[in-house]
């Protein structure tokens, strides 16, 4: 017989800790050498205050290490130094910005930090199944809608900030309801999915060769994109939009195995992004600077071509921290942070960064593989989705892979709202992943 | 399930492998030639965020200077005696990027040329920097002097050592003051920018080595000094008494000053500027002369000198144009015609004679220094040409001599010290003449070799010759560089 301590299970836990310390004491010294090379930088002593939430921040990770061996012991060992390493690269880019700029935006980042450490630990706690998630479908489904669309709501509460509708007022605090919106969303679907798979993937009624599901099953994703559509154009938000729509495209995708939904779905977006370039003027602006920024170089193409500046002036080895001048990119701490990254660490911090993303979205991924019970698969498929296409969306805005729209670059720009629903992203892969551990080592 | 969401995360890592190839291509590829773009002021703003080091005279004047701004960009670059040295310090500007030793030597002002050794580390963490200082060969008393002698006329004084070609002094009137355009203000900056260029006297062009003038009777050194090298003639040679020489092929003469008589051994004719005499030489010398000129500069690669902008090249008469243009090389010969050269040209001549024959390239770097006053480099003398053999300076030196001791050149002499020298007084169409002076001191064991331009003789107009305007002008300059004890 064998006991708790030496069941399988436990020795798969008690490793997979272990390594998450390794892992963790790296990106510990990484970031550590990184604030005191910034410091350094700057002056022969270091900001004290600025120290102490530093010291803060890693004394966080240790409490989110504490709550995974409590409450999720055989989660993988990856995700947390993975976003660890992304988070305390972002804090150094934003404390080297309120040098430049003697702004303040680090502390307010610690306690967004401290919050959202607060809720990957609160998710854990709550959330004890996935499966539990199953069950609010329909109220998470209708959560998500209501957060999407809370900023149209009349002036205390939606807020109009840098021409885009995208904030919420509740008293005294601004967050960003599309935010919360988006894991409240794949909750929705990835339960809705996996109990219409079948019916949609077989496919009922016939046309021609090709098999199309009933319509009543495809309503309420109909529904969704209506929606997303709406947010681009009421809100002004195209990354949001775009990383909605992917969002549900690949879930459905995924859930039915028909590439015929892929194709149909960026058809509609095709026809959807067509009929808003020539309806809207800040659509149509986004794309010509996309084309062409050189046009109007002092003007709409001002943010990319400083962004291109940066990266150049940082080529492979960058121009060491604190020796750049990543505060002449506009909006640097939110939408450029990736700019920032790539003057003072150059090629090598940007391709770290982008492997680092590279990690994470192979581990969510891999959980989802990994997982037995088919919600728990979509679920952590779509919640990986996020971070991959929210991702590539921000950075591809910033290297001119893809027209500009703003939106934060997962656990590296300035920003509680995003901040807070990543964690709470992670928090959920993690839980999943100590599920697929379970059910491994059970089997 | 598990095949579409594996394609999926293939497809993700597919579009991350994308944004990784941009950046390759962004920093990689593109990296130089966005650096480059003149759009780009990260570059130049980097530059303002950093003390650069100051640009001190010989004498250990600071003629250029850092100081912290209370603004965006970190420094602000100060030209304690601008207009002085403006043409020598260049500016360093927001809109106009660098000019002069600023921009020669940026490097070194910016610290960037020093090797980061190990023992350096305790620099590196702490805040000092790592700038360095260009010390130039300039005097500043001898660079006063010439900016006081020339009063505010039009003109140039570029005085040179000897020994090494260092310029000691180098102004031009009319100047600019630097700070005007080193202002961080942008709007100030460019407006003073512009009324500097559409000024028609063009300030910020340095009239000594940007500017080319008839030689007049200045050029008669190099005449004298290829008739006596090739032999044609010597300091005995008699030349008849002359009013007018008439030239072939047309019937154009040439006259002396004050339509006189002039002539006698080729001595005197030079203690006296014979221009009968010297025009009867070009035409003797024939091709030869043309071929000579060269060796002194003229119709030749200029020097490089240590400046961003070059030197402009000299003009004499043309090769293989005696045959069909003969009497342009009889103009040649006394500085008129297809002469024009630069002050700085003409000192580099003066200097030729001084020391002997070979010319040196002139420089204004004197040595360059890191932030603890270490030497890190000596600008050594370079050899530029050979103009004339030794014997040939010699007989020169001896005629100069005389020129100032009892011939055109007398206001040129200074109590105590030889002076030796050729005034020179240059028709040019649409004006007064312009007033020359080349020579050196002492005449024996030569220190300073000097030229002197006041254009269309200055305050005397129509009256001023070389020997009224600018053998006086040299004299002051020689006084403060005599009066006190140097090196």
């Amino acid at each position: 017989m064998t006991t708790a301590l030496h069941s399988p299970y436990r020795q798969l836990a008690i490793g997979r800790r272990r390594a998450e310390i390794v892992l963790g004491l790296h990106v510990l010294a990484i970031v550590a050498s990184g604030y005191v090379v910034l410091g350094l930088a700057k002056g022969p002593t270091l900001p004290p205050d600025l120290a102490f939430i530093a010291g803060a921040i890693a004394a966080m990770y240790v409490a989110v290490h504490v709550a995974i061996r409590r409450f999720a012991p055989a989660a993988d060992p990856t995700l947390v130094p993975l976003i660890a390493f992304l988070n305390g690269l972002g804090f150094i880019a934003i404390t080297r910005i309120d040098l430049a700029r003697d702004t303040n935006f680090a502390r307010i980042q610690a306690t967004w930090i401290l919050l959202g450490v607060a809720v990957f630990i609160g998710v854990l706690v709550v959330v004890r199944e996935i499966a539990l998630l199953e069950r609010f479908r329909y109220t998470f489904g209708l959560a998500g809608v209501g957060f999407l669309l809370l900023p149209l709501a009349p002036s205390p509460i939606g807020r109009t900030i840098n021409g885009a509708r995208i904030w919420a007022a509740l008293g005294p605090v601004r967050f960003q309801p599309g935010e919360v919106a988006k894991v409240l969303l794949v909750v929705f679907f990835a339960s809705y999915l996996v109990d219409k798979r079948e019916l949609l993937a077989r496919g009922t009624k016939r046309i021609g060769r090709l098999h199309l599901p009933d319509p009543k099953h495809l309503g309420p994703l109909f529904l969704v994109w209506g929606v997303s559509i709406l947010v681009m154009v009421a809100e002004k938000d195209l990354g949001s939009s775009l990383l909605l729509f992917s969002l549900f495209t690949t879930m459905l995708y995924m859930a039915t195995n028909r590439s015929l939904y892929l194709l149909g779905g960026f058809g509609m977006f095709a026809i959807g992004a067509t009929v808003a370039f020539n309806m809207f003027t800040h659509v149509q602006t986004r794309v010509d600077t996309w084309i062409d920024p050189w046009a109007d170089a002092q003007g709409k193409g001002y943010q990319i071509i400083q962004s291109w500046y940066a990266f150049a002036a940082g080529g492979i080895g960058g121009t060491g921290l604190g020796l750049g001048s990543p505060d002449k990119v506009p909006y640097a701490e939110t939408d450029f942070i990736f700019s920032s990254i790539g003057e003072e660490l150059g090629l090598l911090g940007s391709l770290a960064v982008i492997a680092t993303l590279l990690l994470i979205v192979g581990s969510g991924f891999r959980i989802a593989v990994d997982s037995q019970r088919s919600f728990n698969q979509l679920f952590s498929a779509g919640l990986t989705t996020i971070i991959g296409v929210q991702s590539f969306i921000i950075i591809g805005g910033v290297l001119r892979v893809i027209p500009l729209t703003g939106i934060t670059l997962p656990f590296v720009s300035y920003g509680g709202s995003s901040l807070i629903s990543n964690f709470a992203i992670i928090a959920l892969l993690v839980r999943a992943s100590d599920e697929a551990a379970h059910r491994r080592v059970a089997s | 399930m598990s095949s579409s969401i594996r394609r999926v995360g293939i497809g993700i890592v597919v579009l991350l492998g994308l944004l990784a190839t941009q950046l390759g291509y962004i920093q990689l590829v593109r990296s130089d030639d966005l650096n480059a773009d003149p759009a780009n002021i990260r570059l130049v703003l980097r530059d303002f965020a950093r003390s650069r080091g100051p640009i001190v005279t010989s004498d250990g004047t600071v003629i250029a200077k850092s100081k912290r701004s209370n603004d965006d960009y970190g420094y602000q670059r100060i030209y304690p005696d601008g207009p002085l040295y403006a043409h020598i310090t260049g500016y360093q500007s927001l809109r106009y990027g660098l000019a002069g030793i600023e921009r020669e030597y940026d490097d070194t002002l910016l610290g960037k040329r020093f090797e980061i050794g190990f023992n350096d580390i305790d620099a590196i963490l702490s805040d000092e920097q790592s700038e360095g200082t260009v010390v130039l060969t300039v005097d500043s008393g001898a660079q006063q002097a010439a900016a006081d002698a020339l009063a505010g006329n039009r003109g140039s004084v570029v005085v040179l050592d000897v020994k090494t070609g260092g310029i000691v002094a180098m102004y031009s009137n009319p100047t600019y003051d630097p700070n005007l355009i080193a202002t961080h203000d942008p709007a100030a900056s460019e407006a003073f920018y512009n009324s500097y260029r559409d000024d028609a006297a063009n300030p910020m062009r340095s009239r000594a080595y940007r500017e080319r003038f008839p030689a007049g009777s200045t050029f008669k050194v190099i005449t004298t000094a290829i008739a006596l090298g090739l032999g044609v003639a010597t300091p005995a040679t008699t030349y008849p008494n002359l009013l007018e020489l008439e030239l072939p092929l047309t019937d154009h003469k040439i006259s002396n000053f004050n339509d006189a008589k002039c002539g006698g051994t080729l001595a005197v004719s030079f203690r006296d500027s014979c221009n009968t005499t010297f025009a009867q030489i070009g035409l003797d010398l024939r091709e030869a002369f043309a071929r000579g000129v060269e060796d002194f500069g003229i119709n030749a690669s200029p020097p490089t000198i240590d400046l961003p902008e070059p030197m402009v090249q000299s003009l004499g008469p043309i090769r293989g144009s005696y045959k069909t243009d003969a009497p342009s090389f009889a103009q040649a010969a006394i500085g008129q015609g297809p002469v024009s050269v630069t002050p700085l040209q003409m000192a580099l001549v003066a200097l030729g004679v001084a020391n002997g024959g070979r010319i040196w390239v002139p420089h204004l770097g004197h040595e360059l220094q890191d932030n603890n006053g270490n030497v890190v480099e000596r600008i050594a003398p370079k050899l530029y040409k050979t103009a004339m053999s030794g014997a040939a300076a010699s007989a020169l030196r001896t005629m100069m001599t005389e020129v100032v001791r009892s011939g055109t050149g007398t206001r040129a002499a200074i109590p105590g010290v030889q002076v030796a020298g050729k005034t020179g007084t240059a028709q040019q169409p649409g004006g007064a003449p312009h007033a020359w002076f080349i020579g050196f001191a002492p005449s024996e064991t030569p220190r300073y070799a000097i030229a002197v331009l006041v254009e269309r003789g200055g305050d005397l107009g129509d009256d001023g010759t070389g020997g009224k305007v600018a053998a006086p002008i040299a004299a002051s300059v020689f006084t403060e560089l005599f009066s006190r004890s140097r090196p």
